[in-house]
């Protein structure tokens, strides 16, 4: 057996935690009870969970508008996550952030990010701050087909490259900018860029955990052997819209049917490990039961906890004053 | 406009005046173009033809009607976006550049600032950059501190650059028009909390003037200056008071880049008294600037202090009841009113 049991486990019950998470928070948002705008990761969680299996609190990340899944994936609590993204007291950000900029610095979480390719910069931050200071981290920045166009991820590649920082750059290419698709916005391809700044790029199958896994693997060895960047492009599909009650015109007829049929990371991943005899149904069943749970839970506590204190308003502008 | 300039003619919404006056001026002149993330949506899907017509639904319509030449949709890439609308603009075409939310200003303000408002000037008075930013602002959707914010203090400060920030659809069609016919970068800002509010708007062509202040209401006790959204909410407090007898001007410069500041200081040295609401920050704002204009100039009318009502010096927040402390409320104007009447 090339994985042991235990770690299929945590690989799947993440996995559909951030599945179940999302299908829950989209249920609550049509419920009215969460504001504002929310973008969910489903359909996309091999990568993050693939990727943060190879990360530890002291690693950080910089994630997307698109971030619950990244935040699960790296250990963020998820009843604060319900908290934050409800805009409650006690959430992970004070319920000051929501979806769009929920962050935990304490689990190496660097934040969502609502501005499209704002991430990537950031991480090369966090990147010079672990070789400056002798660190054997990482920083890994998720960005999408979207964001490899602005101008501040090229930037960020070149100077990751100059400065050969530890920072393993990832790109889920889920072929959907909004509803704009790569192959009209994205001239040549995002893997040709990356190793245009001389920086290595394996391209991967974002919808088996485990290609994502070893390919990650090699990567962050790589940057924490000194040997400068790395970037990853996963090839991912998105089950949902770009935002919560998004119409999705862009969509083909069946398009999404089909997606959820033969494209689920999920269903894949069960697929190979009850077929290779690493774990059963019955154990996979257990842990979506396990997540469904938690969910609940944190849900329950979401819906009563009281908003922010309206004192919250103007502290944690500065730290002194 | 009055009452009986208002009677017969058709309702619009803010987003349809604002739709219109993007409809005609393409119409009436080839050079106008537009370009932006999602302006049609679906380019490089296999879906709709048209899957969003901008994320508000404000180009709706355009594509189909004028094609992808002309409403054009680019990758998200705010630099190349405006610097392309600006390069356009000092060569022959009228672009209109949609950003989307203001805040994404930040990831290219440097071809906003430094580029587009400053190439008049520069180059010697011999370019001419006719471009318009439309942008949607302000706080109210639970947007968070990265999608909410009210950047026209910034802008203003900005020599070169106009901008323009309509309360009304009447004046969201014909301040459209006038930004699209202006040969100067103008930034067009759309409080995304207007979209839905609806007012007589004409079906023909107009062009509301830029620096020219509205009067909303008139009163002789004090003078309200209110800015966007929040000149509804003056409106509805000077209405409140006119019940007890107490009288307001209410001014919508509509423009705060040019600003009627003449309608402003006028008024001012009738009431004696001024009260400025603004949704931005109030540090270096357009409340500090009128304030200061104010006080400069009409020091011997003032019979009271100036009262600011703002948001907090803090950036926006999620949260409901947070957010809605955030923005200057109706009882925070009213008891401003009321106390530089002192404490009618």
């Amino acid at each position: 057996m090339a994985y042991s049991k235990k770690f299929l486990q945590e690989a799947y019950s993440t996995m559909t935690t951030i599945r179940q998470f999302e299908e829950r928070m989209i249920k609550e948002f049509m419920a009215g009870n969460i504001p504002g705008f929310v973008h969910t990761y489903d359909g996309q969680e091999a990568v993050g969970v693939g990727v943060c299996s190879h990360l530890s609190d002291t690693d950080i990340i910089g994630s997307t508008h698109r971030g619950h899944g990244h935040c699960i994936a790296k250990g963020c609590d998820i009843e604060l996550m319900i908290l934050e993204i409800m805009g409650k007291q006690g959430g992970l950000c004070k319920g000051k952030g929501g979806s769009m900029h929920i962050a935990d610095m304490d689990k190496g979480m660097l934040g969502a990010n609502a501005i499209v390719g704002g991430g990537p910069p950031l991480c090369n931050g966090a990147a010079l701050s672990m070789k400056t200071l002798g660190k054997k981290d990482v920083a890994v920045s998720f960005s999408g087909d979207g964001s490899s166009n602005q101008g501040t991820v090229m930037e960020a590649l070149n100077l990751a490259g100059v400065l050969q920082l530890p920072h393993l750059f990832v790109f889920e290419n889920n072929h959907l900018a909004e509803g704009t698709g790569d192959e009209y916005a994205v001239s040549g391809s995002i893997a040709g860029r990356v190793r245009a700044f001389d920086i290595p790029c394996d391209e991967v199958d974002g919808l088996d955990f485990f290609a994502v896994y070893e390919a990650t693997k090699k990567a962050v060895a790589h940057c924490r052997a000194g040997k400068g960047p790395y970037g990853i492009e996963a090839d991912v599909i998105r089950f949902d819209g770009h935002f919560i009650g998004d119409p999705q015109a862009y969509r083909g007829d069946g398009e999404l049917a089909d997606l959820r049929a033969n494209k689920d990371c999920l269903k894949i991943f069960r697929a190979r490990v009850t077929g290779e005899g690493w774990l059963t149904d019955a154990d996979l069943d257990e842990l979506d039961e396990a997540a469904s749970q938690a969910i609940e839970k944190g849900v329950q506590r979401g819906l009563s906890a009281p908003e922010p204190d309206l004192s919250e308003l103007t502290s944690d502008v500065y730290c002194s004053y | 406009m009055s009452d009986a300039q208002n009677q017969g003619l058709p309702v619009k919404t803010y987003r349809e005046a604002i739709n219109e006056a993007l409809h005609q001026e393409m119409q009436r002149d080839p050079t106008v173009i537009i370009l932006g993330e999602e302006v049609v949506g679906g380019a490089g899907c296999k879906g709709s033809d048209e899957a969003y017509g901008g994320v508000f639904g404000l180009t709706k319509g355009l594509g189909p009607t004028f094609g992808r030449d002309r409403v054009i949709d680019t990758p998200i890439t705010e630099s190349a976006i405006i610097g392309a609308a600006a390069g356009a603009a000092n060569t022959g075409l009228r672009p209109i550049a949609e950003l989307m939310f203001v805040d994404f200003i930040g990831v290219c303000f440097d071809q906003i600032f430094n580029q587009a408002a400053k190439f008049r000037y520069m180059f010697g008075g011999k370019a001419k950059t006719p471009m318009v930013i439309r942008a949607t602002a302000g706080a109210g959707l639970r947007a968070a501190a990265q999608h909410s914010g009210m950047l026209h203090p910034v802008l203003t400060h900005m020599p070169g650059l106009k901008v323009v920030m309509p309360s009304s659809p009447y004046d969201a069609k014909g301040l459209m028009v006038s930004a699209i016919r202006d040969d100067d970068p103008v930034v067009f800002l759309e409080h995304k909390v207007l979209y839905e509010t609806s007012g007589p708007v004409p079906d023909e062509l107009y062009t509301v003037p830029f620096g020219e202040a509205a009067f909303l209401r008139e009163g002789a006790d004090c003078t309200i200056v209110a800015f966007s959204a929040m000149v509804n909410r003056a409106v509805a407090v000077a209405d409140k008071l006119a019940a007890e007898g107490i009288r307001c001007d209410v001014i919508d410069p509509r423009t705060t880049s040019p600003l009627d500041a003449e309608a402003i200081l006028e008024s001012v040295e009738v009431t004696g008294r001024l009260v400025i609401v603004d949704e931005a920050n109030p540090r270096c704002s357009l409340a500090a600037d009128v304030s200061s204009m104010a006080a400069e100039h009409a020091f011997s009318s003032l019979r009271a202090p100036i009262k600011c009502i703002t948001a907090p010096h803090a950036p926006v927040p999620f949260a409901p009841g947070l957010e809605d402390a955030y923005v200057p409320s109706e009882a925070r104007i009213e008891q401003a009113v009321r106390d530089v009447l002192g404490g009618r």
